[in-house]
């Protein structure tokens, strides 16, 4: 191993987390998310575009079929870690001083675990409650 | 050397040019465009959280959220989150693409970028056109 380059333990270079202790946690979520989405998100496109003008009776029994409401489930989750990440980033690159942005990630926490919350207990209602 | 520094520091420093310097291309402008149909997304879950929580309350309000999600303005909302749905999709599997290390050359990098733009305008039209059908719209046509 070269000593000059080496800034840093043979421990740390084994756990490979960076100076952010995070490693590519971020990156490779954002990914995998991203795959999901692609996939369930057109899934729900078109689920949606179909139920169009729709009424309830019809839409209830669309979303509360088992194969559905897990699909729902699973874009919800994925799509809240995925924009939790996005947004984090950007308020990370636009915002500056300190209070904001720490303020300005608790929101973005707060509202992805809000939307998720809101849309996992709508779906479950749908396909259990009356 | 601290007073030094600091009458330094106090002058405009250089700055690397930015946006305004550059003739848009094709890869910046649909860069920035991901970043703001992401951020578009990001508040339109609102709309999605709300349609599935109208359909969980009972149907009077469904009734009432699927009245507002069908007036011209809504539907115009609903167009442009379907839109920024499609673009940011697109944008991701070009992402998907380079994160493989291909389609860095220029040439490719252009195909990519004008690729997504103009699908995500057909396949919002393709969209819309499905809905439309659905809904009857097109009846007093045909």
């Amino acid at each position: 191993m070269v000593f000059g380059m080496a800034m840093i333990t043979p421990l740390k270079r084994a756990r490979g987390l960076g100076s952010a202790h995070e490693g590519a946690d971020h990156f490779l979520k954002q990914r995998f998310t991203g795959a999901a989405n692609a996939i369930l998100a057109a899934f729900a496109v078109g689920l949606i575009a179909t139920l169009a003008g729709a009424d309830l009776a019809t839409v209830r029994a669309t979303l509360a079929h088992p194969l559905v409401a897990a699909a729902l489930l699973a874009l919800i989750v994925s799509m809240c870690v995925h924009m939790r990440i996005g947004m984090q980033v950007i308020i990370e690159d636009y915002v500056h001083s300190d209070g904001l942005k720490v303020l300005l990630l608790l929101g973005n926490n707060l509202f992805a675990g809000a939307i998720a919350a809101v849309s996992i207990f709508a779906v479950l209602k749908l396909s259990f409650g009356g | 050397m601290a007073g030094v520094t600091t009458e330094k520091r106090a002058r405009a420093r250089p700055l690397s040019p930015h946006l305004q310097i550059y003739r848009p291309m094709i890869n910046m402008v649909m860069s920035i465009l991901h970043r703001i149909t992401g951020a578009a997304l990001y508040v339109g879950t609102l709309l999605l959280a709300w349609w599935l929580l109208a359909a969980a309350t009972g149907p009077s309000y469904f009734d009432f959220v699927n009245g507002l999600f069908s007036t011209w303005f809504g539907m115009i909302v609903l167009l442009g989150y379907s839109w920024a749905l499609i673009l940011h999709l697109l944008g991701g599997i070009r992402h998907f693409i380079w994160d493989t290390g291909a389609g860095f050359d220029i040439g490719t990098v252009d195909l990519l970028g004008w690729g997504t733009l103009v699908l995500s305008v057909l396949l919002t039209a393709a969209l819309w056109i499905y809905i439309a059908s659905q809904r009857g719209w097109f009846s007093a046509w045909l």
